[in-house]
């Protein structure tokens, strides 16, 4: 299989663990790159629903939503699992889920060390091909090509 | 996007054949035909689809041309990812030594 090496990155921040897991999951909306929005409108809010199954999506000013992904691990305050399931055209696929793992390490009371992996990305380009394998499985283009080529022939 | 590119050529199940082929090293065109059961113009047509996306380049090996794994190519949708995970973390500590000094 094809397979891509995760995405891991790490950052010491000037915090607790509980400042930092709150600013990352509550506070998201104050961090978060607003230029990575997959809405028309200003991003406005990105909510991480507190709890195992939660969504996670983008709420735009004009109040339209575009959802991200959704809680795979809930454990306040040391570790969050999130499934991305944005694919590579930048679309929400409820097929698709990679996942971002941050876990949070206190080195102190005042330090808090977040260690970040996005891992499975060679999921982005499989589930593309399965998109592709729909439109050439009995049922799409090929049906309606032999469909045509009945009537065309009759 | 260059990664985009990427996906939408290893969509095809032929194409991605061809490229997990040239997994296990650089091969020449007929090697690769020889190995499945498409005839070698159209192995030449998916490496060339291929090569435009960036996932394969080729050179020369004496009279015939052997294509190999660009490694820059499949890595773009994870640099991608790690240019955008970089900025998120240093936008994200910003906040919090934000909120640390406000005290």
């Amino acid at each position: 299989m094809i397979s891509i090496a995760p995405v891991r990155k790490q950052v010491t921040v000037a915090a607790s663990q509980q400042q930092a897991f709150a600013l990352f999951t509550e506070g998201m909306s104050r961090w978060w790159p607003a230029t990575h929005s997959t809405l028309k409108s200003p991003l406005k809010q990105y909510v991480v629903e507190p709890r195992v199954g939660g969504r996670w999506y983008a709420v735009a000013e004009d109040g339209s939503t575009g959802q991200t992904g959704y809680v795979i691990e809930w454990q306040p305050p040391q570790r969050l699992v999130l499934a991305w399931q944005l694919s590579a055209d930048w679309q929400f696929d409820q097929e698709l889920v990679t996942e971002v793992d941050i876990r949070f390490i206190a080195e102190s009371d005042r330090s808090t060390r977040v260690e970040l992996e996005h891992r499975n990305l060679q999921r982005m380009g499989e589930r593309a091909a399965q998109i592709r394998g729909m439109v050439d499985a009995p049922g799409g283009w090929t049906a309606v090509l032999e469909s045509f080529k009945k009537c065309a022939t009759a | 996007m260059a990664y985009q590119a990427a996906f939408l050529a290893l969509a095809d199940p032929t194409r991605r054949q061809v490229f997990e082929q040239l997994r296990q090293g650089p091969k020449a065109v007929g090697v690769i035909a020889a190995q499945m059961p498409v005839s070698r113009p159209a192995v030449s047509q998916h490496l060339g689809v291929l090569k435009k996306a960036g996932l394969v380049a080729d050179r020369a090996e004496g009279t015939r041309r052997v294509y190999y794994i660009d490694p820059q190519g499949l890595a773009s949708i994870r640099i991608w990812l790690d240019q955008f995970w970089d900025d998120a973390l240093t936008a994200f500590k910003a906040e919090l030594d934000k909120e640390g000094s406000g005290k």
